[in-house]
């Protein structure tokens, strides 16, 4: 029976149950249900059109399964199981050795919002496996909705005047993005008759096709538009962001490759994205910050593989994406522990923890070496696919701007965070190793991350597109491990030269300006002016009535000479000259 | 108060990467993998490259090397008067001023 559910019902119902259960009633429901909803997708479903019915004279299908939303769908599972055992310990109280207390921050944890946060986290899981099961744009775009509304809560769940504030801005731009889909799906219907979800392209597809583009770049991140990454994802709980980092970008990855494969524009939007965040990322002191733009990098690769469009991009992209969710919720979920065990996530205050809290810093490399591509981790099997591509369809300067993208992950992701944040000067902090089960998600993480590594043929047989590609040849190993410790080099140099930038508390500027002080300014200029305008207008014509009224007041007031009372007698007076006058001039 | 490789002072308790020879010792392996790897390069003339291009073949010798080192130099050096132009105090944002510092 489960079989012909949409794997969103499962999560939707769950949400709905744990809303009403406490303790380990609730603790067992969180990690059952994506373990069964995932069993049951990886034994029980076959590629096909699973639900499909007519609405208002549209075909919806809310239950499409094939091998590329069957990836994301066991992806999303897994997500989901490694983020819940990850915040298990929700609602327990404050973990035993945490320092949080010392600087203001005693429910860091989020204790106090656990019950929401558990039933935000389920809903937000099950619109992203809606969305990706969806087969046609109406359905898409519900679940697109309800993937902000969810998740908005996990920003709000820090209980910040800033979370409050960052959670609203999220929740306008992605509102905005629906609307854009919406939009665009509408339009596209209009010319083509049909709102199925499949590939829809720039050719031939005029605004409509632009829109999709549109919204789809605002949820992952293109230049300009990416700024929600980078403010929402520091702001959130330490096990809220999680779950941010699993979902909403990677869903945006699976509609750009169900709609746009081979859209050139993607290529060069890619690249950019994989670019311009590093130079942010080495400059940036809020250690969660910088994974948001390590983030963006990281889509960047999936995106320009998605605008290459051969069988083998397309490939990488989405195994990239696979990889990504894993290594990067490895990264998230170390730096959420040390959030949870010190109350900071600052590189300015952190350093010298790994004393204390080895284990986690042993998990944090373990994410830092899959990012950062070495052989045998994750990446080295699902980037180089990319950049392989660029290569074979002869995009030279794109595959050179990768390049040096891949060397500036390993600068921020691969050694700075771990760098920062367990090692460099001792910040006297002396936190404890955080919770069993936070350790436990972890390791299983880091697990995971070397078995992609080491085992990717049977990783492959999961992805889309038929491919011949071997990952592991010695020139591939060799050059990788050559491009890594030169880079690592490099950064030695760096430092022992003093050249590289210390980790400073303040924030750089970037696309949010826009809309963070520009766009306000310049509404209070426009207010301001309008109201210059307003009292000029006022006064101008308080000024005009009031001379009329003194005009008016001259002539006709108490004293003006056509109020005075006349004597009857003068005007006679005056009738009498008048008609001597006429009767001389007669005469 | 004694103090670590970069001049900062140690705490209690004393980790191993607080003793000075640990940290040569880690920086003398990064330099031996560097010198390996440099080996390495001359024996991949005699490997069959699975993934062949133009451009690799052009600039074989020491590319990724070369490419790895420049590459973090030049990240690092690009950045730093980026973060001149675009530094912020902390509270820029919530009212803060414009000033830099």
């Amino acid at each position: 029976m489960l079989n012909s559910l949409p794997p969103f019902v499962l999560f939707f119902v769950g949400a709905i149950v744990i809303a009403f259960t406490r303790g380990t009633v609730r603790k067992v429901l969180i990690l059952a249900i994506p373990l069964l909803g995932g069993l049951n997708l990886w034994y029980g479903v076959e590629p096909g059109l699973h639900l499909q019915f007519d609405l208002l004279g549209y075909t919806l299908t809310p239950y499409r399964a094939d091998k590329l939303s069957l990836l994301f769908g066991y992806l999303f599972h897994l997500a989901a199981f490694l983020g819940f055992v990850y915040a298990l310990h929700l609602g327990d109280g404050a973990p035993e050795g945490s320092v949080a207390g010392e600087v203001g921050e005693d429910d860091i944890v989020g204790n106090a919002s656990a019950g929401l946060q558990h039933v935000a986290a389920m809903v937000y899981a099950g619109s992203a496996l809606g969305a990706v099961f969806a087969g046609d744009f109406i359905t898409l775009f519900i679940f697109w909705e309800l993937l902000a509304i969810s998740s908005v809560f996990l920003v709000w769940a820090r209980k910040s005047e800033r979370s409050y504030a960052t959670g609203f801005r999220y929740l306008i731009i992605h509102v905005i993005s629906g609307v854009l889909l919406l939009s665009g799906a509408l339009m596209l219907a209009h010319e083509t008759g049909s709102i199925a979800f499949e590939h829809v392209g720039l050719d031939g597809t005029g605004a409509a096709g632009w829109m999709l583009l549109l919204s789809l770049g605002i949820k992952a991140g293109f230049p300009l538009l990416h700024n929600w990454i980078t403010e929402a994802y520091p702001e959130s709980t330490p096990t809220g962001t999680v779950f941010l980092s699993a979902f909403t970008t990677k869903v945006a990855v699976y509609a750009l490759a169900r709609s746009f494969v081979g859209t050139d524009v993607l290529i060069y939007i890619g690249t950019a994205m994989t670019f311009f965040p590093i130079f942010y990322a080495v400059l940036e002191n809020d250690l969660r910050r910088v994974l948001g733009y390590s983030m963006i990098n990281q889509i960047g690769f999936m995106v320009a593989g998605i605008g290459i469009g051969t069988g083998l991009a397309v490939n990488g992209a989405v195994a990239h994406a696979f990889a990504d969710v894993i290594f990067k919720g490895l990264l998230f979920m170390s730096m959420g522990a040390v959030m949870t065990m010190t109350g900071r996530t600052k590189g300015t205050d952190l350093g010298g923890i790994y004393k204390t809290m080895p284990f986690t810093a042993g998990l944090c490399i373990v994410g830092a070496s899959a990012i950062s591509a070495f052989p045998l981790f994750s990446a080295f099997v699902t980037k180089s696919m990319i950049m392989v591509a660029a290569i074979e369809e002869h995009h030279y300067v794109v595959w050179l701007f990768m390049l040096f993208a891949s060397a500036g992950v390993l600068e921020h992701a691969g050694i700075k965070i771990p760098f920062f944040s367990f090692f460099a000067h001792d910040s006297g902090i002396r936190a404890k190793e955080p919770p069993r089960n936070m350790l436990v998600a972890m390791s299983i993480g880091a697990v995971l991350c070397v078995l992609i590594g080491v085992f990717p043929t049977q990783f492959y047989t999961l992805l889309p597109m038929e491919m011949d590609y071997h990952p592991y040849d010695v020139r591939h190993v060799v050059t990788q491990l050559q491009l890594l410790a030169f880079g690592a080099l490099g950064f030695i140099t760096l430092v022992k030269s003093g050249v590289y930038p210390d980790e400073k508390r303040a924030v750089h500027v970037d696309a949010e300006w826009l809309y963070r002080k520009a766009g306000p300014r310049l509404l209070g200029n426009i207010g301001r002016a309008v109201t210059r305008v307003d009292v000029y207008v006022r006064s101008s014509v308080l000024e005009f009535v009031g001379s009329i009224m003194r005009g008016a007041e001259r002539t006709h007031g108490s004293v003006g000479p056509l109020a005075k009372s006349w004597a009857t007698g003068s005007m006679v007076l005056w009738v009498v000259i008048l008609l001597v006058a006429y009767l001389l001039f007669y005469l | 108060m004694s103090q670590d490789y970069h001049g900062h002072e140690i705490k209690e308790p004393i980790g191993w990467l607080d003793k000075p020879s640990v940290v040569k010792r880690f920086f003398l392996a990064i330099y031996l993998i560097c010198g390996v790897l440099l080996v390495a390069e001359l024996l991949l003339f005699s490997t069959e490259n699975a993934h062949p291009h133009p451009l690799e073949e052009s600039m074989r010798f020491l590319v990724y090397p070369i490419y790895g080192f420049i590459s973090f130099w030049f990240l690092v050096l690009v950045a730093k008067p980026m973060r001149k132009l675009l530094i912020r105090p902390e509270d820029y944002y919530e009212g803060g001023s414009d000033d830099a510092e």
